[in-house]
C-alpha cells in the first residue's frame, strides 16, 4: 500500500465515526461522561484534514501527522489512546514508502502495544483493546496463511466486531466508567465500537 | 438550567478573558488556554504546573501566584487539557530547575500529562516530575478500577508544594513533598444535586428531594450510595468517619482540616458542617492545627460538601502557614 491507500483509509475512518457520532455518545453517556462521539469527530476531521494537506509524505509520516493531530484535538482519555495508536504505527513504519501486509501487521501490532502501556489495561479490562487486540492477533494469523492484505483485514474486522459486542457483559476496570462498578455492566464499550470503525474503515479501503 | 453564559461552546475563553482582567498580577495565553503569573522570575526555583477540566474553579487557575502554581491549564468543561496546553505551561515557566506537574487521578488527566512530560523533555531538555494526587476514599476496590480520585487534597498540595517551590527547594524535594502531602491526606465528599455542564444544559445526573449522593465524584461521578437527606451532624458523621478509617487518623494526631463546597451551597451551611466535623474530630482525639472552610474545588453548581483531612506535622503546617498570593488563596504576602 503507499500514501493514497494510507489516506483513504484515514478519510473512510473519519466519515464512519462522523456517521456513528451520535452513537457513540450515546453509549459514552450510560458509562462515562458523553463525549466520545463528538470529540473523535472533531479529532478526525482535523486529522484527515491534515493529511490530506501532507503532499506526498510517506506512510509513516502521514500516520504520525494523524496522531499528533488526535493527541491535540480529541481530549480526555480517547486524545492520547488514538494518538499513541497512530504515533507508534507511524514509528514502526519509518520511512518506508511502499507497505506490504507484514509491515502493517506489524505497525498495527506496535501501536496496540503502545495503547496498552499508555492505558495500562489489558484484554477485558472492557476498553478498545479488546476489540482492537482480537483484530490485531486474526490479521497475523490470516496472514500467516498466506491471505493477502485485504481478506486479512476483512476477517479482522470480524474479530473487532465480535470483540466489540463481547464487551457488553463486562465490569469496567479502567477508565471513568470503572467508578460505576457493578453498574458497568449490560452496556457495550464506547471506546472497543470507535475502534471497530477504524478496523472496518481499514477492511474497506487497504 | 439557566447560566450566566453567552454560548455554552466559549464559556472556558470568555471565562480566561475575565480572569486576566479581574487580576492584573496573572498572565493568560488564550491560544493554549494557560493562566500563569507575571510578577517576577525567579531563576532556579523549580516551576510548578497544574491543570485539568474547568469547572472546578478557583481550582487550578485561581491558585496561580507566588507560593503556589506557576501556571494552570484548562481543559474544556470536565475534560482534560492537552499535551500541547502543558508544554507550552512548561515552555512558560521553565527557569532552570525543573518543572513539577501536579496531576489530579483521571485517566484522561494522567495520559495527556504523561505525554505532555515526555514531549516537553524530548523537545525542550527540560526535566518533568510528574505527582498524581489520588485521595477520595468514595472509590472502593481501587485496584479493580482506574483508582480513585484526585479531590480535595489536590488544594491543599498546590498550596504546600508551592511555598517548598519558592523556598528553593529542588525538583526532587518538591516532589518528594508532594507525595507526603498525597499519601497523607483523604477526602470524601456528598452531593444534593447534580451539576449542570454548560454545553448539556440539564443536569448529569437525576437526584430527589429526600436524597443525597454519598461518596460523590467531582464531575457528578456516582459515589458510594444514595442516601436518605440528613442532618448537618450526620453528614459529618457520613464523610468524616470513612476519612478517618481509611488512613488511619488516630488519637493525637494533628491535621489541617478542609470542608470544601462544591459550587452551589452557601457558606453559611459549610460553617455549620465545619462545626459538625470539628465535634467529631474532637471525640476521637485528633488536633486541628490549621482549616480551611469555602469553595475552592467545585463541581460547578453542584450542592454538596467534601471534608479533607491531611495529618500534617511541623513542616507541614510551616509550610501550610508562608505567604501565598493567589485569587484563591491569600494570606502572610
Amino acid at each position: 500500500m503507499s500514501v493514497p491507500d494510507v489516506r483513504s483509509w484515514i478519510d473512510r475512518f473519519a466519515e464512519l465515526v462522523h456517521a456513528e457520532r451520535d452513537r457513540l455518545t450515546e453509549l459514552d453517556a450510560a458509562v462515562g461522561d458523553a463525549d466520545h462521539g463528538s470529540n473523535l469527530d472533531r479529532g478526525m476531521k482535523a486529522a484527515a484534514a491534515a493529511a490530506g494537506e501532507l503532499g506526498d509524505a510517506a506512510p509513516g509520516e502521514l500516520l504520525k501527522k494523524v496522531g499528533m493531530t488526535l493527541v491535540s484535538t480529541v481530549g480526555g482519555a480517547s486524545g492520547p489512546l488514538y494518538g499513541t495508536l497512530f504515533l507508534r504505527m507511524g514509528a514502526s513504519l519509518g520511512e518506508a514508502t511502499d507497505v506490504d501486509g507484514p509491515a502493517f501487521a506489524a505497525a498495527l501490532r506496535a501501536g496496540l502495544v503502545g495503547v496498552a502501556a499508555r492505558g495500562k489495561a489489558e484484554v477485558g479490562d472492557k476498553t478498545l483493546l479488546d476489540a482492537l487486540t482480537p483484530a490485531v492477533d486474526e490479521l497475523d494469523a490470516v496472514l500467516a496463511e498466506g491471505a493477502s492484505l485485504s481478506e486479512a483485514l476483512g476477517r479482522a474486522s470480524t474479530a473487532a466486531d465480535a470483540g466489540r459486542d463481547a464487551t457488553e457483559p463486562l465490569v469496567a476496570r479502567k477508565g471513568r466508567a470503572s467508578y460505576l462498578g457493578e453498574r458497568s455492566a449490560g452496556h457495550q464499550d464506547p471506546g472497543a465500537t470507535s475502534v471497530a470503525l477504524l478496523v472496518a474503515a481499514a477492511a474497506q479501503t487497504l | 438550567m439557566k447560566k450566566i453564559i453567552n454560548d455554552p461552546d466559549t464559556v472556558v475563553a470568555d471565562a480566561l478573558l475575565g480572569i486576566e482582567e479581574a487580576y492584573p498580577q496573572l498572565r493568560v495565553d488564550h491560544e493554549n488556554k494557560v493562566v500563569y503569573r507575571g510578577d517576577e522570575r525567579r531563576p532556579g526555583k523549580v516551576g510548578l504546573v497544574s491543570g485539568g477540566g474547568s469547572g472546578h474553579e478557583p481550582l487550578h487557575g485561581g491558585f496561580v501566584g507566588l507560593g503556589m502554581l506557576d501556571a494552570a491549564c484548562a481543559g474544556e468543561v470536565f475534560t482534560s487539557p492537552v499535551p500541547d496546553q502543558m508544554i507550552a505551561a512548561t515552555k512558560l515557566v521553565d527557569d532552570g530547575a525543573g518543572v513539577l506537574q501536579i496531576v489530579k487521578n483521571y485517566t484522561g488527566d494522567v495520559m495527556n500529562f504523561e505525554m505532555a512530560a515526555e514531549m516537553a523533555a524530548a523537545e525542550t531538555g527540560v526535566e518533568v516530575v510528574s505527582v498524581v494526587t489520588d485521595d477520595d476514599v468514595a472509590v472502593q476496590d481501587s485496584t479493580f478500577t482506574a483508582g480513585r480520585r484526585g479531590v480535595g487534597v489536590t488544594v491543599l498540595l498546590e498550596k504546600i508544594v508551592g511555598a517548598a517551590a519558592e523556598e528553593g527547594r529542588d525538583l526532587a524535594a518538591v516532589a518528594e513533598l508532594a507525595r507526603k502531602v498525597n499519601g497523607n491526606g483523604r477526602s470524601m465528599g456528598l452531593a444534593l444535586t447534580s451539576c449542570t455542564v454548560p454545553a448539556a444544559g440539564k443536569p448529569t445526573f437525576e437526584i430527589g428531594e429526600d436524597e443525597m449522593e454519598l461518596g460523590v465524584g467531582i464531575h457528578g461521578e456516582p459515589g458510594r450510595e444514595r442516601v436518605p437527606m440528613a442532618s448537618a451532624k450526620e453528614m459529618a458523621q457520613l464523610l468524616v468517619e470513612p476519612v478517618l478509617a481509611d488512613l488511619p487518623f488516630g488519637s493525637g494526631d494533628g491535621v489541617i482540616a478542609f470542608v470544601n463546597g462544591l459550587g452551589g451551597t452557601p457558606l453559611l451551611e459549610l460553617y455549620v458542617l465545619y462545626h459538625e466535623v470539628r465535634s467529631i474530630l474532637d471525640q476521637h482525639g485528633i488536633g486541628v492545627a490549621r482549616s480551611l472552610v469555602g469553595n475552592y474545588i467545585t463541581s460547578l453548581d453542584m450542592a454538596g460538601a467534601s471534608v479533607t483531612l491531611l495529618k500534617a506535622d511541623d513542616e507541614l503546617v510551616g509550610l501550610w502557614d508562608a505567604p501565598v498570593s493567589t485569587p484563591g488563596l491569600r494570606w502572610g504576602a
